[in-house]
């Protein structure tokens, strides 16, 4: 990526990432995406907080290095709780990280007309594709994680009727389990 | 191949930016796996004799409903505006002023507007509007009514098993409207339909039969007991001999039967008997188990009114027939809000009981005047206060605790002080959570009321967000390590959240604490806690020591 579309994207990076977060909370419904942009405490309100805490950096990583575990750590908790939100099918649940395309060929009209930056811009694109699948890794990873939970629960639960009715015998330490 | 659509066709199909924008009343509500829990299994539903036992399923078009069902409801709606006056009141008198909106921790957490309290009782008010109120009829949707139809039922249902009667949202309402019973009510009425949840409906029946949510007979729960009693004996070479249904005993002792059949509430459950056993070795004390009145929780609370009543019958029923002074009740939620705010009147006043007198320390429970049924967590902290209690909080030194208020107590009876004082006695290390999470503004566990079934994981985890959250924080800043509370229904959820969300945090009851910080007579030297876990670090203290150890104070 050359230097010249870095800069442009770092001089634009707060409009940006302003215009991002507001793409992300109106993937909720009117009530709750004003709810989520104008509640500042971080308990009140874990959700707004956590995208807007995490948005920025992820946008600072995606213009250097995009090291996979720092731009796993910044897009983590956001799908975390998206994959357990029930108003989104699962492609609502990550689509928040393709819509930056949109806001950055908005924001980079000009130039992209002027045909400064627009091979650059392609490469940077693969990037936020880039994201995408490593968002896609994630919230496969939490669904996998609420399954393996409810497993868990449902074997606990079915372990412990199975002691109660007695049906559960330990076997001494001293006897080996084949003898 | 021609027929498959292009990958531009397909992905225009796909929602993914802003909502259509529409007011809840337009928002059709859709039933999702993973947030609701099963249907109850009809002879659950016999076994009190409650209303149309049938086996029906969320997920179908045919819920089965009795052909009158909207009378039933009308009437049922009708009769209780006119038993309960609050019911009424709070039919009335809210002002749609939004302080309770953004205070559920279901609304925080699934970003599901219906579940801002204002608007789970406006699923309930717009039908009142419109069935009762003349405003209503004449304006209709208009002034916030709208009639009762077979998707506005299946609404209730949803909505109504998305609360957990936590009374969050009623700390922050200035007009004192107590949503949580609004949601009562709403489950009340579907209870007339027989419109229950299985979690609900299966231990209500198990209890009604067997004295416990669990189903489990007298035998088997001593079974249990005997069991903990040789793992005590493990770890502390002590051996604490529990009665059980000892007529003339002084107290009845009695908590939730989670404690007594579920990780990490079975640690809780050897807590208590190591106190009791402490207590009766040094000062006397007579105190018993029954077999029968084997559950403190109470899964009527979240059926109707009756049910409740008829559940929590059996422990005066109990403490009357073994002819013990006072009742002295586990680590548990609900159960304390039934006590403490229905028992009362609901089967009360009790007064063949006395009123409740520490017989260690002459304490007066003034306030269990009416109920006679004293917390665990208040005897104790009288306990400590006054020096009775050889407490070596270092031995909780590998913890690092905060403390989660678990609604009932803390909301439903006030209890906020006393665990904190118990455990700043028997540990060193304690941090709390930020204020707005904590005391009367504590989030709920998001698993409460019976909620706490595995099918509608996906509703608890989103649910639970932002107690995890603080919990998290809590974590990042001071290294906790440990979630202490005095709820059984927290100690069984609160795993899996933590799972989820923090999965460097375990959680604990109080009394798994105060045993392991309490010098017990006779005991043996200790190096692990009651879960087999090393008391000290091999690390920190070198092989040595770790293996001679260990030479607490006051031994």
């Amino acid at each position: 990526m050359s230097i010249q579309l870095v800069n442009l994207l770092e001089q634009k990076k707060t409009t940006i990432v302003k215009k991002w977060f507001d793409l992300v909370v109106e993937t909720y419904q009117p009530d709750t995406s004003q709810f989520l942009k104008s509640r500042k405490d971080a308990f009140a309100n874990p959700v707004g907080n956590c995208i807007s805490q995490n948005l920025g950096p992820l946008f600072d990583e995606l213009i250097s290095k995009m090291n996979y575990e720092t731009t796993r750590s910044f897009l983590f908790p956001i799908i975390r709780v998206r994959a357990v939100q029930p108003t989104f099918s699962s492609s609502q649940a990550i689509a928040f990280v393709f819509s930056l395309k949109e806001i950055i060929r908005e924001n980079l009209k000009k130039e992209i007309r002027e045909k400064q930056v627009a091979d650059d811009l392609l490469l940077f694109e693969s990037k936020i594709d880039g994201l995408g699948l490593i968002a896609f890794d994630i919230f496969m990873e939490c669904r996998e994680k609420v399954y393996s939970i409810k497993a868990n629960e449902e074997r606990k639960r079915t372990f412990s009727a199975f002691e109660r009715a007695g049906l559960i015998t330990e076997i001494p330490a001293n006897r080996s389990s084949l003898s | 191949m021609s027929k498959l659509p292009k990958s531009d066709e397909y992905f225009s199909k796909i929602k993914h930016d802003k909502t259509s924008g529409a007011e809840w009343m337009d928002t059709p509500t859709v039933i999702r796996e993973g947030m609701f829990c099963y249907a109850a299994k009809p002879a659950s539903v016999e076994t009190l004799g409650l209303p149309f036992p049938r086996e029906w399923n969320p997920l179908h078009e045919d819920w089965k409903l009795p052909e009158n069902w909207k009378e039933i409801i009308h009437k049922g709606f009708r009769d209780r505006l006119e038993r309960f006056r609050s019911f009424k009141v709070f039919m009335d008198i809210c002002v749609r002023c939004g302080a309770c909106s953004d205070k559920c921790h279901f609304f925080i957490g699934t970003g599901d507007p219906k579940n801002m309290p204002v608007v789970r009782a406006e699923l309930l008010r717009s039908v009142y509007r419109n069935d009762f109120t003349k405003v209503g009829k004449i304006l209709g949707k208009l002034g916030g009514a709208r009639e009762l139809t077979l998707d506005v039922l299946k609404e209730w249902w949803y909505y109504m098993f998305q609360c957990t009667e936590c009374r969050r949202c009623s700390v922050f309402c200035p007009y004192g409207i107590d949503t949580a019973e609004i949601t009562m009510m709403g489950r009340e009425l579907l209870n007339l339909l027989g419109l229950n949840i299985d979690w609900i409906a299966t231990p209500v029946s198990n209890c009604y039969k067997t004295g416990n949510h669990m189903g489990i007979q007298p035998h088997a729960f001593k079974d249990m007991l005997d069991f903990f009693v040789d793992e005590i004996e493990e770890v502390t070479g002590v051996l604490v001999e529990p009665q059980f249904n000892k007529k003339g005993a002084d107290i009845l002792f009695i908590t939730p039967s989670g404690d007594v059949f579920g990780d990490p509430g079975t640690y809780t459950c050897m807590g208590y008997m190591i106190l009791l056993h402490y207590l009766k070795v040094k000062y006397g004390l007579n105190i018993t188990w029954s077999t029968y009145a084997s559950e403190g929780g109470n899964f009527g609370l979240f059926t109707s009114n009756e049910v409740m009543k008829r559940l929590n019958a059996k422990m005066y029923a109990e403490a009357k027939r073994l002819g013990v002074k006072w009742i002295l009740g586990g680590e548990c939620g609900h159960m304390w809000r039934v006590i403490n705010q229905y028992m009362g009147t609901m089967n009360g006043p009790a007064d063949f009981l006395e009123e409740p007198v520490n017989p260690i320390t002459g304490t007066k429970f003034e306030n269990a005047k009416s109920t006679k049924m004293v917390h665990i967590v208040e005897f104790t902290a009288d306990l400590i206060k006054h020096g009775k209690l050889d407490l070596d909080p270092a031995r909780n030194d590998h913890l690092k605790v905060t403390f989660h208020d678990s609604c009932n107590p803390a909301r439903g009876m006030g209890m906020l002080d006393e665990p904190r004082y118990v455990i700043k006695n028997v540990c060193n290390n304690f941090y709390e959570m930020p204020r707005n999470c904590i005391r009367e503004q504590t989030f709920c566990c998001g698993s409460g009321s019976g909620l706490n079934a595995s099918e509608d994981m996906e509703l608890r985890l989103a649910g639970g967000l932002p107690r995890a959250n603080a919990v998290k924080y809590v974590h990042d800043k001071h290294g906790v390590n440990m979630m202490a509370c005095i709820c059984a229904i927290d100690r069984a959820v609160f795993p899996p959240l933590m799972e989820y969300w923090v999965p460097e945090v375990d959680v604990t009851g109080l009394h798994e604490m105060v045993a392991n910080a309490l010098i017990i007579p006779g005991e043996k030297e200790k190096t692990v806690d009651l879960r087999g876990e090393d008391i000290l670090d091999k690390e920190k203290v070198g092989t040595d020591e770790f293996y001679t150890r260990p030479s607490f104070s006051g031994r």
